[in-house]
């Protein structure tokens, strides 16, 4: 055990030394955050300018009829053709032209936006709901029923479907469905990312040893597995410090640029809260087709995020990260053991390969029933529970399949390392050949 | 006594048989050399004394009983295939490798400061692995393999990768471990070593023992009575004396001496021999020819292939 653990200090030490260690730990915050901060900034600063949009009504029942907002102003053209203004349009300032034909009551496609830029949709959809509202009012008028206002106000309403989860504890918590999907996404994307990016670390370290010639040296005084067991867990340690690291500066880096660009007023959380409720409408935006521009829709966003149990979240997150780890890392560790240079590993990888990328292909599909039959099977399978499982926690997993799939997981990463130890302690001490995973497999049957 | 005895040894790898029925035992105090040609299975056999890999059948015995995972604490072992982790500082590694040996910190630094001195290599202790010279680098994996004291020493190629002057320092170091009581077993191609330092020899080829013992006994034993006299005077005079027992083999002159080798047959002696010449000539010198190692090895395989041919 001691032993181990001086293996653990110098495979801890000799990696958190290195530069590119500390440039990783550094660069990939600040890469994370400009991903957050800067579109957000981008959005705030585009927003500030405001447009002019000329006007040409043909049907002459619009004016004052288009609400203006602070960003978006409309001019009425009087007597103005859609031809005269064409030629002087690009000395003039106006934004857009918005030409609306006589017939428009009748036919769909009178009204014409014209501009140099394309417009947003979210001018559009301002415009065509303005237009489509007067029209809309203009045509009830004409039938001249009495009391027209008070039915109209009277019959209004307003459906927004609220989402609540209730806990055994009798708590109520606000959920959003779009934010769990988002935090899916990512949590299991990480997951996968960092399973293949630590996992080969100790691929790459193996066949350091081995191409160096030090591992006899060293499995003279100690055991193969240990030897092992202490390089994989000292890249588990230093995943650990880096992703505690990464996830504590980017909150840091993330609340500073708040404070620094965004917020108005001197107080650091609103500057977070401007830009995490930007950054929610960016994440869900791109997951389903939603009008971001609903103020309704980020209120609820930030209400559903602040209901969210980060420390149940992250703690899960590092837990079937570090089971994944353990796992693969041991299988990286065989692979790395039965070649001589890191060239040669491309096809001893595939049988890794597969089962993390599907993983990753049956959590985007079967998101859509997080609770369904195939995302449930493959969360309790130890070789996509990491994957999986983390993407369905942010939807509410029961505790028993969580601690069934946390068992799993941990049972199996015992068995593996004793299997990807013998085959380990074989594949070391052979050079000069590459050998295939028939050949590995016979090793696991060898004794000591 | 024998502080290992290593019996009955048999390692199969997937496709062929590293060691079949290979047994050593190595005297304390002694320098055991075991030779071989390349792809024998010495490396198997040093692998297997050092635990590394097990045996598929046989045992091997330390100290009386049958080896323990803690023997290792007792044994130093220099690999053949041996390196260096590039990035790590000079020391910093040596005191890494000397913990892995069950050292402490403090003693395993006191220990490397005075062998530091010793092969004159302090001035390294803050240079990178990867700015070193493959003998430098060898120097210190021999420090870091002697640094516990072992009792057992076992060399694979001891010699390799070092100039005849580190050599020569190399060599000098192992015959003071042996004065101070340590037991040395070394693998090695370098046949003048095995003259000069060992006291016994295993040959090992094709995954077998084929030839065991002392080192002198072996060399008596492959001796081919041939005696070489040398002496002023003329060599018909010499000749004319020799009787059907005695037989020239050849004769050359050099510096105003003629040096006569001489074969004498198993009914007579070297002292008759010696008799018979001395009226005629001035004799300057007479000794028996000892085959080399270097003879030994190459005449033994080359039997031992002959006849493994023909049975396969």
């Amino acid at each position: 055990m001691n032993k181990i653990l001086l293996i653990v200090e110098r495979e801890f030490l000799t990696r958190v030394k290195k530069k590119s260690f500390i440039i990783m730990t550094i660069l990939t915050p600040i890469l994370f955050a400009a991903l957050m901060v800067v579109p957000a900034i981008l959005v705030t600063i585009e927003d500030k300018k405001e447009r002019q949009i000329a006007v040409i009504d043909n049907a002459g029942i619009f004016e004052g009829k288009i609400n203006e907002t602070e960003h978006l102003k409309f001019t009425f053209l009087k007597d103005v053709k859609k031809d005269d203004i064409k030629e002087t349009f690009f000395e003039s300032n106006y934004y857009a032209v918005l030409y609306i034909g006589s017939m428009v009551a009748t036919s769909p496609d009178a009204v014409v936006l014209y501009s140099e830029k394309q417009p947003s949709i979210d001018i559009t959809s301002h415009i065509a709901s303005a237009i489509k509202k007067e029209i809309e009012s203009q045509k009830l008028l004409s039938y001249d029923i009495e009391n027209l206002a008070e039915i109209l106000n009277n019959i209004k309403t307003s459906i927004k479907v609220r989402t609540i989860k209730w806990t055994k504890g009798g708590e109520a918590k606000e959920s959003s469905t779009e934010l769990a999907m988002a935090m899916a996404y990512i949590l299991s994307f990480l997951v996968y990312m960092l399973i293949f990016l630590f996992g080969a670390q100790v691929m790459r370290g193996v066949i350091e040893e081995k191409s160096s010639r030090i591992v006899e040296v060293i499995v003279s005084s100690v055991k193969p597995f240990e030897l092992m067991m202490g390089k994989i867990l000292g890249i588990a340690s230093v995943s650990l410090v880096q992703i505690i690291l990464w996830i504590v500066l980017t909150f840091g880096l993330v609340s500073l640029a708040g404070l620094l660009f965004l917020s108005h007023s001197s107080s650091p959380e609103a500057g977070k809260e401007a830009i995490t409720s930007m950054m929610v409408q960016q994440g869900a935006a791109q997951v389903m087709p939603v009008n971001i521009a609903d103020d309704n829709f980020a209120n609820e966003m930030m209400t559903a995020l602040s209901d969210v149990d980060f420390v149940y979240i992250i703690g899960w997150f590092i837990f079937f990260f570090l089971g994944g780890y353990l796992l693969y890392a041991a299988m990286f560790a065989a692979v790395g053991s039965a070649v001589d240079s890191e060239a040669d590993t491309q096809q001893l990888l595939v049988p890794i390969t597969i089962p993390l990328v599907l993983a990753l292909v049956v959590m985007f599909s079967g998101l859509r029933s997080p609770d369904g039959a195939i995302l449930f099977w493959f969360s309790m399978i130890p070789f996509t529970s990491p994957i999986v499982m983390i993407a369905r926690l942010p939807y509410g997993v029961p505790p028993w399949e969580l601690a069934l799939s946390a068992t799993l997981l941990v049972v199996s990463f015992v068995c593996m390392t004793w299997v990807a130890s013998k085959i380990y302690r074989t594949g070391i001490l052979l050079y000069g050949k590459k050998h295939t995973w028939s050949e590995m497999w016979k090793w696991i049957k060898y004794s000591n | 006594m024998n502080i290992l005895t290593a019996s009955n040894i048999e390692k199969r790898f997937t496709n062929h048989l590293a060691l079949d029925d290979v047994s050593i035992s190595v005297p304390e105090g002694s320098i055991y050399g075991l030779l071989g040609p390349n792809g024998a299975g010495k490396t198997t056999l040093l692998r297997i004394i050092n635990q590394i890999t097990g045996p598929d059948k046989g045992e091997v015995i330390y100290r009386g009983r049958p080896m323990k995972a803690d023997d290792i604490y007792g044994i130093g072992y220099l690999p053949e295939e041996r390196g260096l982790y590039k990035k790590m500082k000079v020391g910093e590694h040596a005191i890494y490798l000397a913990r892995l040996k069950g050292l402490s910190k403090s003693e395993a630094l006191k220990r490397l400061k005075f062998w530091f001195e010793k092969m004159e290599i302090i001035d390294w202790w803050d240079k990178k692995i990867e700015e070193l010279s493959k003998g430098m680098a060898q120097k210190i994996q021999f420090v870091v393999t002697v640094i516990h004291n072992p009792k057992l020493l076992i060399f694979d190629e001891p010699f390799s990768g070092f100039d005849p002057i580190n050599a020569n320092l190399i060599k000098n170091e192992i015959l003071e471990l042996k004065r101070n009581g340590a037991t040395i077993i070394f693998s090695t191609h370098n046949m003048g070593s095995v003259e000069d330092m060992c006291d016994h020899i295993s040959l090992i080829n094709k995954a077998k023992n084929i030839l065991s013992g002392p080192i002198d006994s072996i060399r008596k034993e492959y001796g081919s009575n041939v005696f070489e006299l040398v002496f002023k005077g003329d060599i018909e005079s010499v000749k004319t004396r020799l009787d059907e027992n005695y037989e020239l083999v050849s004769h050359n002159y050099e510096s105003g001496l003629v040096k006569a080798q001489i074969k004498v047959n198993q009914f007579s002696n070297d002292n008759r021999l010696l008799k018979m010449v001395l009226p005629a000539v001035e004799v300057v010198g007479f000794n028996r020819l000892m085959p080399s190692m270097n003879d030994i090895f190459i005449h033994v395989v080359n039997e031992y292939n002959k006849s493994y041919d023909l049975k396969s």
